[in-house]
């Protein structure tokens, strides 16, 4: 097979692998701080609609209606993270998987979004390189963020908040920050999904997709960066490689899902167990 | 026929808060945001059907069986899962995940053994016997869903506030900790917990099968939602909460189809969850804004 009829079977695949891997780091910079948020897939779905709207009804540039996508689900994220991020745990979780049905069933009643139906025939505008400079934009910025003194903040309100607050960080702030920064890679990635995808309907960014976006994260491991694209690719090609199972191929998912909850609590790509794996080594060695 | 709409949005929303119920119970007792509930409630709904239609049992004895098969099927999660996760001190997004694992491992099994088309309860016995209050005329089968909804809920709510055993889970809510140096027996009563809540999970399943009349594979992530939905209108962690929650998303159903239209059902519903969430996030009965539990 040559390579432009391999890009034109698996194009779509390979694009959703970036996007998910953002979706993925998205959800991974909000869990870093210790917020359980499940709305990503919400503010996913934002960005995504008001992008493709921008493009296929005002005819706006794609740049700009990208730029659009991210920003529309930042706003909304800062309005409901004032009274949302004052929960914690799973009463966060909870919240925001409410929210996100609320995001649902508001893209299945309005006229703009298309209703039931979704949007059809959104231009075809997303390359891979859009994708790649997505990914590679993304990771730089939360590895700057990671060493920086907000990056410390992150870490200082996930070990323990009280703590936190009594050093002086300014928890709210710091956890409304997370949230929106979280919200904007969210939208970013739904304006790149609408547009190579060509339809969009409410049923993409729905409960299904919050905690398939969840999965990936905790799957790949939370403690480095690669650990949520290595998530987000092994999540999207899953159905894939699964297909031989036939009508039981869901099934397997949800067997995977248990098995690494219970037998790799820290996913895939953990840094500290690769350090540990490798101290053990060195030291037989020596032995 | 307002009269009449009131009793149907009665009738919808006790299912609601008996759903409920069994979903804000795990929550509140073992902090676990239990995803398989839904998962739970569709299977009550195909073994209270199988019973009847396989079987040939009479709905009296295939209803708690499928209530007893279904709680079951909550304590088998609790005991493979939950408890492994418990005893790691899993952070909470663990169960979760675990669970929307469990409930997918339902729905695809459910799906590869019965298919994905809709099955029913056999007609006969959907005689059109109704009972006469006033000028009401209620169905005898929704009268009968109702009041055991009704009943199962008065009933957990009177063991939780009067017994013993409700004290005791009370005081696990409280810390599981400081309960187990009491002398409470936690571990068992978390495997109790879990047997109850999908008990009372599948006995919704069964009720909103025999009142739609149609059991579906995927009949419970719709249902989740709603219950999801019912807890934070309620309160997260409280039963009272969550009881007045379903009732509450049933009536507003009810008259939102009755006095607007069937489109603005959902919309009406999850936008009052999302003032709520804007107002006041932690619903209603909600104890505090900061608990960690």
């Amino acid at each position: 097979m040559d390579w432009s009829s391999w890009w034109a079977t698996y194009s779509t695949l390979v694009l959703s692998i970036g996007v998910y891997g953002l979706m993925a780091l998205s959800i991974s910079l909000t869990l870093s701080c210790g917020l359980l948020s499940l709305a990503n897939a919400a503010f996913m779905g934002i960005g995504a609609y008001v992008s493709a709207v921008s493009t296929l009804q005002y005819g706006l540039s794609f740049p700009s209606a990208l730029l659009l996508g991210t920003l529309a689900p930042s706003s909304v994220a800062l309005v409901i993270g004032v009274p949302v991020l004052r929960l914690s745990g799973v009463y966060l979780a909870m919240a925001t998987l409410g929210f996100g049905e609320v995001v649902r069933v508001v893209a299945l009643n309005l006229d703009i979004t298309g209703g039931p139906l979704g949007l059809n025939g959104i231009p075809l505008f997303t390359e891979w390189w859009h994708v790649l400079l997505s990914v590679v934009a993304v990771l730089l910025l939360l590895q700057a963020l990671r060493h920086s003194r907000i990056g410390r903040a992150f870490e200082a309100i996930r070990e323990d908040e009280t703590a936190a607050r009594l050093m002086g960080i300014a928890t709210h702030r710091i956890k409304l920050l997370a949230f929106v920064l979280g919200a904007a890679i969210a939208g970013l990635a739904g304006g790149l999904n609408a547009h190579y995808t060509f339809t969009l309907s409410p049923g993409n960014f729905g409960f299904e997709n919050a905690v398939d976006i969840l999965t990936m994260a905790i799957l790949g491991g939370i403690q480095g960066l690669l650990g949520p694209l290595l998530g987000g690719a092994i999540i999207t090609l899953l159905p894939e490689l699964l297909r031989s199972l036939q009508e039981f191929r869901m099934a397997a998912n949800g067997v995977i899902l248990i098995a690494v909850v219970l037998f790799l609590p820290h996913g895939i790509w953990a840094p500290r167990r690769l350090a540990r794996w490798l101290k053990k080594r060195s030291k037989h060695a020596d032995a | 026929m307002l009269a009449q709409q009131i009793v149907n949005a009665i009738s919808l929303g006790s299912v609601y808060a008996l759903f409920a119920l069994g979903f804000t119970l795990v929550f509140g007792i073992l902090g676990v945001i239990n995803l398989s509930h839904g998962g739970i409630f569709m299977l009550g709904a195909y073994a209270a059907l199988l019973l009847v239609t396989w079987f040939d049992l009479s709905l009296w004895i295939a209803l708690p069986a499928a209530m007893v098969f279904s709680g079951l099927v909550g304590l088998l999660i609790d005991v493979l899962i939950l408890k492994r996760l418990r005893q790691r001190g899993a952070p909470h997004l663990m169960p979760m995940i675990a669970t929307i694992g469990a409930a997918i491992l339902m729905t695809s099994l459910a799906q590869g053994v019965f298919g994905s088309e809709a099955r029913r309860f056999p007609m006969e016995w959907f005689n059109d016997e109704t009972l006469k209050l006033g000028t009401i005329t209620i169905p005898l089968l929704q009268a009968g869903i109702t009041s055991l909804a009704l009943v199962l809920m008065v009933l957990m709510m009177w063991v939780l506030k009067r017994t013993r055993l409700g004290q005791a889970l009370r005081a696990i809510a409280e810390s599981p900790r400081s309960a187990a140096l009491l002398g409470i027996p936690v571990e068992r009563l978390f495997h109790l917990t879990s047997f109850i809540a999908a008990a009372l999970g599948g006995t919704a399943g069964i009720l909103i099968g025999l009142s739609f009349n149609a059991i579906t594979p995927f009949m419970g992530q719709p249902m989740l939602h709603k219950g999801i939905a019912a807890i934070i209108l309620g309160g997260l962690g409280d039963v009272r909460g969550a009881v007045l929650g379903g009732l509450f998303l049933g009536i507003t159903e009810v008259f939102a189809v009755t006095f607007l239209s069937s489109e603005y059902r959902d919309a009406l519903s999850f936008g009052l969850l999302f003032l709520m969430l804007l107002w006041r996030p932690q619903g209603l009965f909600g104890a505090s804004a900061t608990r960690s539990a």
